[in-house]
């Protein structure tokens, strides 16, 4: 079924490493980006004052947390399009190889390095942005990847439609990263005017904002049921139609 | 002791009426063909790109599609692939149906395509054991990079290989899981005249090995140096279908001799010859138009036979090339 799955991520990932553009790009720049930040703002930043008005707050392990995956889910547009250019998609579809194979090697490999980036990020961030230690990562990590699973299959779609490589990572960071701003991330939705928050709640991203921003907050599952039943929504939406109008060539 | 001296005898004997058997019985059932194609036909939009073509491709034999870039060479090839669905026809590959059947031909058959790539930073051995892992039988990737002359190569990336270790690099790809049909879609385009000889060679050794190697190209030298059977497609369509000498016989069976002579004689005795056309002489150089394969032999026969003093002969057999001229009015490089 799955034949080839682990031989071809294995070599995806030593592929990866290869190209020090792609490591300091994907891993370097946002751990620098991060500890720069924390460093900066990181006290004000990351404990709000109660009483003060939340339209300035910026929860920034959420941002850190988004913006890797949001830069994870680029990428992958970005090496489905150029592999399909280049023909590489083309010749492993002569193999038995199958198409979700392929596609799931992918994903793994992009999970991982969002893994391994906010490993990083927390592991040197730590000094300037001490985490405490009631914030509850392991369901937080699992909030992440249910939200990044997501948001790839959004990477997916695109990926089967943008034409070519050229364009692929122009057009990905356009969908994807203007939703950043009505996501509810550094406003809250309820103080933007009806019409934006209409749309807001029309984006996948608000809600994976949402449900990450709960689980750190120590807000259970169940107070996010909505959020995740959104995102697990679009995820089968998204692959559903990327498999339909999915190109090889 | 007759009977001993007979025994070998008998065994010979009933040997050779098995193998006569074998053979009559091989000659008279029609042998299922490794590919059969039937009035197939793709199109793009308004573009007919194959237009009802039927071949087949026998048991190891090098099959080769050929015609100028854009008949549909490629699209039929990939049809049978089972890369691309035509809209009508039948296509069967090893028995099999190459859209329905997909997973279980692909375990069959190796392909290379035209214009692929691999991964820019992969490893030639990465490659060769990713491909192996995904077939039920591989064969041993060392010796196949060794065969194909890759073995310096094995830690290069596929970036850092030249246009000939890229294309054997996909031959061993496609060899690696021990396969009965090999497609080779313009396998030699864009390599310098040494690669290209070294990779006729790789081909003939895979006809070698018992395997079926079905071809595409645009290089007409290199289908009647390479190919036992050739379609020639132009717009879509089959034009005819033979060997490269089959072909060449039918639509190009002129054949030009020239004799340079001092004999006064010459042109009388060559007139003489059947079968000749035309004699035209030119000092003591003539030119001796005929058709039919035999012209040539006739000419040296007359030659021996007036035992005529010649300076210098020389033929002119048509090609392919001539074969595809002739036969779509225009010259494949158009």
């Amino acid at each position: 079924m799955l034949r080839g799955l682990w031989q071809l991520t294995w070599l995806e990932i030593k592929i990866f490493v290869r190209e020090p553009m792609g490591v300091i790009g994907t891993v370097a720049v946002p751990v620098v980006f991060f500890v720069v930040l924390g460093r900066m703002f990181g006290g004000r930043l990351g404990t709000p004052v109660a009483d003060a008005p939340r339209v300035v707050t910026v929860d920034l392990p959420i941002l850190a947390s988004i913006l890797i995956s949001l830069s994870a889910v680029v990428s992958l547009v970005t090496i489905v399009s150029i592999y399909r250019e280049g023909g590489i998609l083309k010749r492993l579809r002569a193999t038995p190889l199958r198409p979700y194979t392929i596609l799931t090697a992918h994903v793994i490999v992009k999970l991982l390095l969002t893994a391994v980036t906010l490993g990083a990020t927390v592991l040197i961030g730590r000094r300037y942005y001490p985490i405490d230690g009631d914030v509850p990562l392991a369901a937080f990590a699992l909030a992440l990847l249910f939200s990044t699973v997501s948001i790839l299959s959004i990477g997916f779609l695109i990926a089967s439609l943008v034409p070519t490589a050229r364009f692929a990572q122009p057009i990905g960071s356009a969908i994807l990263y203007p939703m950043l701003g009505l996501s509810g991330l550094f406003m809250p939705l309820d103080t933007l005017p009806p019409v934006l928050q209409t749309e807001g709640r029309m984006l996948p991203l608000t809600y994976a904002v949402s449900l990450l921003r709960g689980i750190w907050h120590g807000e259970g599952w169940l107070a996010h049921a909505g959020d995740a039943a959104v995102l697990a929504l679009v995820f089968l939406l998204c692959t559903a139609l990327s498999a339909k109008v999915f190109r090889w060539e | 002791m007759e009977q001993q001296d007979d025994t070998p005898d008998t065994i010979g004997n009933a040997r050779a009426s098995v193998a006569c058997m074998t053979e009559c019985l091989r000659a008279d059932m029609p042998r299922q063909p490794v590919v059969h194609v039937e009035a197939i036909r793709k199109t793009y939009g308004k573009t007919v790109a194959v237009d009802e073509i039927s071949f087949d491709v026998h048991e190891g034999e090098i099959f080769g599609l050929i015609g100028p870039n854009g008949a549909g060479k490629t699209t039929t090839m990939e049809c049978v692939e089972g890369l691309r669905r035509p809209e009508r026809g039948a296509i069967s590959v090893l028995g099999l149906d190459p859209i329905r059947d997909a997973y279980a031909l692909q375990n069959r058959i190796g392909v290379q395509l035209q214009e692929a790539q691999l991964q820019k930073r992969v490893k030639v051995r990465e490659a060769v054991g990713l491909w192996a892992s995904l077939y039920t039988k591989p064969v041993d990737g060392t010796r196949l990079l060794e065969q194909l002359g890759l073995s310096e190569k094995r830690d290069a990336w596929f970036m850092t290989l030249s246009g000939g270790q890229k294309q054997r690099l996909f031959i061993a790809l496609a060899l690696i899981n021990d396969p009965e049909v090999v497609f080779l879609d313009e396998l030699t385009t864009g390599l310098d005249p040494q690669a290209r000889r070294a990779i006729w060679d790789l081909v003939r050794g895979i006809r070698a090995r018992d395997k079926t190697v079905f071809l595409t190209t645009h290089l007409m030298e290199e289908a009647e140096r390479l190919c036992d059977r050739v379609a020639i497609i132009d717009h879509g369509r089959m034009v005819d279908i033979g060997t490269p000498a089959e072909l060449v016989l039918r639509h190009c069976p002129e054949r030009t001799v020239f004799v340079t002579s001092d004999d006064p004689a010459a042109e009388e005795r060559f007139r003489a010859i059947p079968g000749v056309a035309l004699v035209s002489s030119d000092g003591p150089r003539y030119t001796i138009r005929g058709s039919g394969a035999d012209l040539v032999t006739r000419v040296i026969g007359c030659l021996a036979e007036h035992r005529m003093g010649v300076v210098d002969f020389r033929t002119e057999v048509p090609t392919l090339e001539d074969v595809f001229l002739k036969l779509t009015g225009h010259s494949i490089r158009d």
